[in-house]
């Protein structure tokens, strides 16, 4: 054990300076994530043959989303609880920013670490200003600090204190619960965020608001979080890195999203991703990362026979006319002004939907498809046209991102393999010295 | 003489029996609350052991009140002794099964969202597993209390404390004038009591039990 080299990687060190760096313009919160390392973590219930967790490694890097998504009972939620030791590992070594926390006092260790539940295991009990107020009050924070920082937790999940401060967790939504659950679990100000299927009991509806709010809450914060969901949807979704786990919590693959929607590592890996994985990569890619052409407009303030002529003149069969303020409203074709007899009030279809830059493709071509111009509108602030989206550069956009996410993951598995070649040899190797010695 | 002229004549004595019944079964009832929760806390976590506790003392109510307070006056003599041991052993069922099955009802995840926010073994039996249990506790309490109620007439026996001297005084004398009198003021007096107690266990319980969790 003494001789197993307890390198980090460059990696990890980057990363911590990047978020870091980074982490310096959270308003909410001072610090920022940790690295987490896991060293040979197992599990081995006394009186099963096998072990429920078995040898996990993994480096989770400062400051990361990595979601462990598995089948049920494949040790995904063992292997967080043994993060912060709810759950004793029986082999293994944990570190959190460093610092060996496998034989720490796990009281200690766990008010270091945020933790959310499914069904948010908020206490009936107390009030939310209560509950969220646990973790710095056992910190022995003093009261005026925590009567601030719970009502600014309140109002990082986007819950108005003065409103839900008194309330019993009963007389809440099953979305509020979580976002105090949320709450609760950075109230202290943790490096570190485990999150248990948090958003297991919630509707569907309601868990796609959670999941965004994550993100945005994560996109500020930059703690490091450990996720579990079954869901490979909401995976993608929140994830930085996903670990696909199988039975035994063995990682069938430990990768981004998108490397992992485009080239699974094994059968295993692909039959879980499922079906529909080029349209899921659609997920991860935002229009403002395809181009953006210029359409023809016009708008309702034009002269009749100024719109007459840009139709004719331009090279298209449709023209966007634009409202006073300069916001989409419908699409002219040629003979829609004919047939209304000039007046646009008659003429041409309303736009039904427009994107942001910031909506996904798969947002773009649900436009695309609805609207039936072949083409969708992209708005920015106030909702002002800004160019259009066809259908055409989604589909070349998607076909590119798809080839170059192979490029890339059959090189990171390339480097994976190598990896692993070399950790056989030398663990062969350290096996074979400590049997002579 | 009547039942109302007798009353109204012996009044000053009826109201120190009262009281005397009373404060002996409300002294018996916290140390039986303590002594239960305690044993509830030492043995809900072991299968075993919360069985055991509540066979025991499953057992320990089946002796008759009568004999348990004669096979204890050799041991520790006539008066109040008897009497405190014996209330406070017929008080512990309740309490500790209650105790039992309310922490064992304290939801797994509640437990588990405990620990992981960091609370120790000591503070989460105080702040949540206990809290939560209270419901329960209390209505245990309850019925001990109505059980001691009954069961400490019998007190008078050993020549202990309360309104059981007037029963057993009324029977002894049966037939005399204020035999039937006597009989009748000690148990009315009794069940007055135990709906006092009662009262007062319900303003307990709306004091006691967070709003959150009242039903």
């Amino acid at each position: 054990m003494a001789e197993t080299p307890a390198t980090p990687g460059p990696g990890a060190f980057g990363a911590t300076e990047a978020s870091a760096a980074t982490g310096t313009t959270a308003p909410a919160s001072r610090s920022v994530g940790a690295t987490i390392e896991l060293e040979g973590l197992t599990k081995r219930y006394p009186g099963s043959a096998l072990p429920a967790v078995d040898n996990v490694t993994m480096d989770i890097r400062a400051g990361e989303t990595v979601v462990l998504v598995g089948p049920s009972g494949c040790g995904k939620s063992t292997t967080l609880k043994m993060i912060n030791r709810l759950i004793e590992p029986t082999g293994g070594r944990i570190r959190i920013g460093g610092e060996d926390v496998t034989h720490m006092d796990p009281v200690r260790l766990r008010r270091k670490i945020g933790y959310a539940i499914q069904a948010s295991g908020l206490f009936p009990h107390m009030t939310v200003a209560q509950n969220i107020a646990l973790v710095p009050r056992m910190l022995r924070w003093p009261a005026a600090r925590v009567r601030a920082r719970v009502e600014e937790m309140l109002d990082l999940v986007g819950l108005d204190p003065g409103e839900f401060h008194g309330r019993y967790p009963r007389q809440l939504s099953g979305g509020q619960q979580q976002r105090v659950g949320v709450a609760r679990a950075l109230a202290a100000d943790p490096p570190v965020l485990l999150m248990d299927e948090p958003f297991g009991a919630v509707d569907p509806i309601t868990r796609d608001h959670l999941q965004d709010e994550l993100i945005r809450l994560q996109r500020d914060l930059h703690k490091t979080i450990v996720f579990v969901t079954h869901d490979f949807d909401e995976a993608i979704k929140i994830g930085d890195r996903i670990a696909v786990l199988r039975e035994r919590s063995h990682i069938a693959q430990f990768d981004t999203p998108e490397a992992i929607l485009t080239n699974p590592a094994d059968d295993f890996v692909s039959g879980f991703v499922g079906a529909g994985a080029a349209l899921k990569r659609l997920n991860l890619t935002r229009v403002r990362d395809v181009e953006i052409t210029d359409y023809p407009t016009v708008t309702v303030d034009d002269p009749l026979q100024h719109i007459f002529n840009r139709l004719r003149a331009g090279g298209t069969n449709e023209i966007l006319l634009l409202d006073k303020q300069g916001r989409p409203y419908k699409w002219l074709r040629r003979g829609d002004l004919m047939r209304a007899k000039g007046s646009l009030a008659r003429a041409g279809t309303l736009v039904h939907d427009t994107v942001t830059r910031d909506a996904t493709l798969r947002d773009a071509l649900e436009a695309v498809l609805t609207d039936n111009t072949g083409r969708v509108a992209v708005t920015g602030r106030r909702g002002a046209y800004e160019g259009v989206v066809d259908v055409e550069t989604l589909m070349n956009s998607v076909h590119e991102l798809l080839e170059a996410d192979r490029l890339e993951a059959r090189e990171a598995q390339h480097e994976l393999e190598e990896q692993r070649a070399a950790q056989t040899h030398a663990a062969q190797e350290g096996f074979g010295g400590e049997a002579k010695a | 003489m009547n039942f109302w002229e007798y009353l109204g004549n012996r009044h000053q004595q009826l109201l120190a029996d009262a009281f005397q019944h009373a404060s002996a079964v409300f002294q018996c009832m916290v140390v039986a609350t303590v002594l239960g929760v305690l044993i509830g806390v030492a043995t809900y976590r072991s299968e075993w052991a919360g069985n055991l506790a509540t066979t025991a003392t499953a057992t320990l109510l089946t002796i008759p009140a009568l004999a348990m307070i004669g096979l204890l006056i050799p041991v520790v003599g006539l008066g109040v002794p008897p009497t405190v041991i014996a209330l406070t052993l017929y008080g512990l069922l309740p309490i500790v099964r209650n105790s039992i099955v309310g922490l064992r009802g304290v939801d797994p995840s509640l437990v588990d969202a405990a620990k992981g926010i960091g609370m120790s073994r000591v503070t989460r039996l105080a702040r949540v597993e206990l809290p939560l249990a209270w419901p329960p506790i209390l209505t245990g309490i309850r019925v001990s209390t109505q059980m001691l109620m009954g069961i400490a007439a019998i007190a008078a026996y050993a020549s202990g404390p309360g309104l059981g001297n007037l029963i057993f005084r009324g029977i002894a004398s049966l037939g005399s004038k204020n035999a039937l009198n006597q009989v009748l003021a000690g148990t009315l007096g009794i069940i007055v009591l135990a709906l006092l107690f009662d009262a007062a266990y319900v303003l307990i319980g709306r004091l006691t039990i967070p709003r959150g969790i009242r039903g």
